[in-house]
């Protein structure tokens, strides 16, 4: 009776025998896929990039080397991370409004705002088109008031307008769901402590809404970053990373480069992935 | 709360997001119905163009349906169990297979593309089959399936629930049948809504895996984003939305009451 | 139902990451008795009772018998346990009866024979009423009614209850222990109880085993353990007690703070006695204090008594005079009074 039992509350590993035999049954499909075609596949990219291309250069090497690449690069990031403020900004305004108010049509309002969760990037550029292309909608209201036809719709602002339209119902969704667990009465605490209405929104409502934020921010960022769909429906002059990829595979079968081009995204995705998670605190951008 | 000045410049801020929203889709509908865009609503409405779009492209819709099905059905077989295992596991190895399985989606969907074509390119039975495509959707859209099943059996208390049937002289395979699945029931229609939503609109990795024989419906709607007329892209837009727009307000529906807890 | 006896051979339990929940532990339970475990959270209560059902294994060396079976190595599922969860765990993809009805379907029960006992285990529980009704729709009370149905239905050998009570409300908490009282009483099954609430196992327990930091402090029956704790964590955990520490011994009487105390045995250095057990008298008592406060609480008054040396006494009182604070009394001790290690 000597060995003292440590006193920490007991955490019991349910049917433990079961688990390795259950555990392995279950899991082993998704394991296999994900490894065959994904992080087999995926090795084989990232040995790829090191492969010389025709000029005998690795790919990474030619693309760190390359101003053209480079700056595409940034641009990609530039945009992304664009995007990813404008929407935090306009969904955050919106969704805290739609979770705060009850007024009637409101959930039509919030059900017409988020359908368009899932569209995918091509009918999305399809939309920017009929808003901002050469027989859109500011076209012809521009025509209409000043003779001038506005057309964007193929420019950077374009692929902007489009990240945006489909960043924002994710992020509305989150917001709001995020809004409506915020403790009210840390507002009111504020409040009664003599805060302004941009005090209570400064101190209390943001911080409170920052880990919602950032990983709906993240995944905005990652979503923009890959969002080829959209930049091609645009059109293929746009200097952003995934359509220069589509490029250098496509019409120059220059697959090296086109593998460290896109390993290359991929690192700057996920290194901005892992720094919004540590920024948000462990397991929060499971949303 | 009183309705301040402030309210009403919230209310129409929102509802300028909105209009953002839903302004361009009325207009491609509108454009989809109307004989000449260019000239107007005034020059007619028509089904012509919806009809031209099917008769050229019926055949990318029924691909896309069979393709977004099956890829349903795969992420079922295959993550149900996963998500099952990973919520009993629940330890630093289950956490880093989740992070496994959310990595395709957080990598940009042609980089994917281009590795799959680069390691099985060369299998042309494979390449050139709508299994190809088969692969990279499942990829792409398990860990949505994944996801909301875990949420639904972490709430149910699963690990507690199985160990009664367990008690009570289920076997494992028993259980995970006759309890496991049954109760993850709302994780897996709010999944599965959202697996066949997004199969059916995948591009990014679709665009790289298609050949002529195994076009989809985005990868059509590109194409005649590209070459065909604004009506014609608006018609085939148009059937696209009746086709996913259905989906997505079920998928809301789900969600909806999932979130508030209804698990039945 | 007849019981089956349960005996856990040097029976230890270390979790991944090396913490100890269970030190090495022999235990027999008798048949048909009803066994409570009783203790703090993390004292090892529920890693005992799980490791009777197979839920957990017991470190190398550690054996579980039912009977004459070594059930150590078999799985749950084949022990023929009965078990009540804490939280229920009904399954809502079943109505009621389908849940009672689970463990005979598992088991190859005829339907016909299978309705009949499902028929009589809703009897038995008072939920005839109830059969084709969603879990959803039920109460707290009913759920746990519903998951006792479903665990006895297949007449198990053992029952096995983790804290059935704990959820509950306290109202409801009392009405299902007399439930449960009477269906151990009438079924002669061997149950082991698990509560860290001292009146359950108190009111349900034929013995009661205290469990404290993964080890046994003490088994006993009820009344030992009220009257005669093994230690003064079993002292404290159960009921109130007063503490005197002894100042001296002289002639059969222990000297302690505030008067005397009746006690022979000189090597005690701390006595012990329960409120109930002092009396407070108009003259002649054997303790002296003044009086710190008092509490109504209904059946008894609730008196603080401060007896010098920074000691404090509980005395329930059975009269309701009024006493003011700086009042002295005098008290005598009509109870046990008993000696602890210090």
């Amino acid at each position: 009776m000597s060995d003292l039992a440590m006193t920490l509350p007991v955490r019991p590993t349910p049917l433990r025998r079961r688990v390795p035999l259950a555990i392995v049954v279950t899991l082993a499909p998704a394991l296999i896929v994900l490894t065959a075609f994904w992080l087999l596949p995926l090795a084989q990219l990232i040995t790829l990039g090191a492969d010389a291309d025709r000029s005998g250069t690795p790919g990474y090497l030619v693309v760190v080397s390359s101003p053209a690449y480079m700056q595409g690069l940034l641009q990609t990031v530039a945009l992304a991370a664009g995007t990813t403020l404008a929407t935090l900004v306009i969904a955050g305004i919106a969704g805290c409004f739609l979770a705060r108010h009850a007024f009637a049509g409101r959930s039509l309002l919030v059900a017409l705002m988020t359908f368009p969760l899932a569209f995918p990037g091509v009918v999305v550029g399809f939309l920017i088109i009929l808003l901002g292309g050469r027989q859109g909608l500011f076209a012809s209201i521009s025509t209409a008031l000043t003779g001038d036809r506005w057309i964007f719709a193929y420019s950077l602002f374009g692929l902007f307008l489009g990240y945006l339209y489909f960043s924002i119902p994710r992020v509305i969704l989150t917001v709001m769901a995020a809004c409506e667990t915020l403790d009210r009465s840390l507002e009111e605490a504020a409040r009664s402590l003599g805060a302004s209405h941009w005090g209570v929104v400064r101190d209390v409502i943001v911080p409170g809404l920052m880990p919602a934020l950032i990983s709906s921010g993240a995944i905005c960022f990652a979503t923009a970053m890959g969002a080829f769909g959209t930049a091609f429906t645009l059109g293929t002059r746009l200097s952003v990373t995934p359509i220069a990829i589509y490029d250098t595979f496509t019409n120059f079968a220059n697959f090296a480069v086109a593998a460290a081009l896109s390993v290359l995204l991929g690192v700057v995705t996920w290194l901005v992935l892992m720094l919004a998670r540590y920024l948000a605190g462990p397991r929060s951008l499971s949303t | 709360m009183k309705r301040t000045g402030l309210f009403t410049l919230q209310l129409a801020f929102t509802l300028l997001v909105c209009a953002f929203m839903l302004v361009p889709i009325v207009l491609s509908v509108m454009a989809g119905l109307t004989r000449n865009y260019f000239q107007g609503i005034e020059s007619g409405l028509t089904f012509d163009w919806v009809i031209q779009v099917w008769t050229a492209y019926a055949p990318t819709v029924w691909l896309s349906l069979q393709l977004a099905l099956a890829c349903a059905l795969c992420c079922v077989v295959i993550g149900v169990p996963a998500a099952y295992a990973l919520v009993r596991l629940d330890n630093r190895l289950s956490r880093a297979v989740e992070e496994l399985l959310v990595l395709p989606v957080a990598m940009p969907g042609f980089a994917t593309a281009l590795a799959l074509l680069l390691t099985y390119g060369h299998y042309s039975g494979f390449r050139s089959s709508a299994g190809f495509i088969l692969v990279g959707h499942v990829l792409f859209t398990l860990p949505f399936l994944v996801r909301p099943v875990m949420a639904v059996m972490q709430r149910s208390h699963l690990p507690v629930l199985e160990e009664a049937a367990a008690s009570l002289g289920a076997g494992p395979a028993r259980r995970f049948f006759g309890i496991v699945v049954p109760n993850a029931r709302a994780g897996i229609l709010a999944g599965t809504l959202m697996v066949i939503t997004l199969s059916l609109g995948e591009f990014n990795l679709t665009w790289m895996l298609h050949t002529p024989l195994t076009k989809t419906l985005p990868v059509g709607l590109a194409d005649s984003y590209a070459s065909a007329r604004l009506e014609v892209g608006s018609a085939y837009t148009l059937i696209f939305l009746m086709l996913i727009v259905p989906l997505l307000v079920a998928l809301q529906v789900v969600s909806n009451r999932l979130s508030r807890g209804a698990l039945r | 139902m007849t019981g089956t006896a349960i005996r856990l051979r040097q029976c230890a339990k270390t979790f991944q990451g090396g913490q100890t929940a269970l030190s090495p532990i022999d235990l027999d339970v008798r048949p048909g008795e009803t066994l409570v475990f009783l203790g703090p959270s993390g004292c090892g209560k529920t890693t005992t009772l799980r490791l009777i059902a197979g839920l957990e294994t017991p470190d190398a060396g550690g054996r579980i018998l039912f009977g004459d079976d070594d059930v150590t190595d078999v799985p749950i599922e084949k022990r023929g346990v009965g078990m009540v969860f804490q939280s229920y765990a009904l399954f809502s993809n079943l109505d009621v009866a389908g849940n009672v009805a689970y463990g005979l379907k598992v088991r190859g029960m005829p339907k016909a024979e299978r309705a009949t006992r499902v028929a009589e285990m809703l009897e038995l529980m008072h939920l005839q009423d109830f059969a084709d009704r969603s879990i959803h729709a039920l109460s707290g009370g009913q759920r746990q009614r519903v998951a006792l149905a479903r665990a006895l239905a297949a007449r198990p050998r053992i029952l096995l209850l983790d804290e059935p009570l704990a959820a509950l409300d306290a109202q409801l908490r009392e009405q299902l222990r007399v439930d449960i009282d009477r269906l151990l009483r009438t079924l002669h099954i061997t149950a082991i109880y698990v509560t860290h609430d001292q009146a359950e196992a108190m009111a349900l327990g034929d013995r009661i085993v205290v469990m404290e930091n993964g080890r046994i402090a003490q088994i006993g029956t009820p009344q030992d353990i009220y009257q005669r704790p093994a230690n003064a964590f079993v002292a404290g955990f159960i009921g109130n007690l007063n503490r005197f520490d002894v100042l001296a011994h002289e002639q059969g009487r222990a000297r302690v703070a505030g008067g005397w105390l009746p006690w022979n045995d000189t090597s005690a250095t701390v006595l012990c006695c329960r409120p109930e057990h002092l009396e407070i008298v108009h003259a002649n008592g054997a303790l002296q204090g003044q009086v710190l406060g008092q509490f109504f609480q209904g059946a008894h008054t609730r008196v603080l008594v401060d007896i010098g040396n920074g000691r404090q006494l509980l005395v329930d009182s059975r009269d309701d005079r009024l006493r003011q604070r700086g009042d002295l009394i005098e008290m005598n001790v009509t109870g046990p009074l008993f000696a602890l290690a210090a």
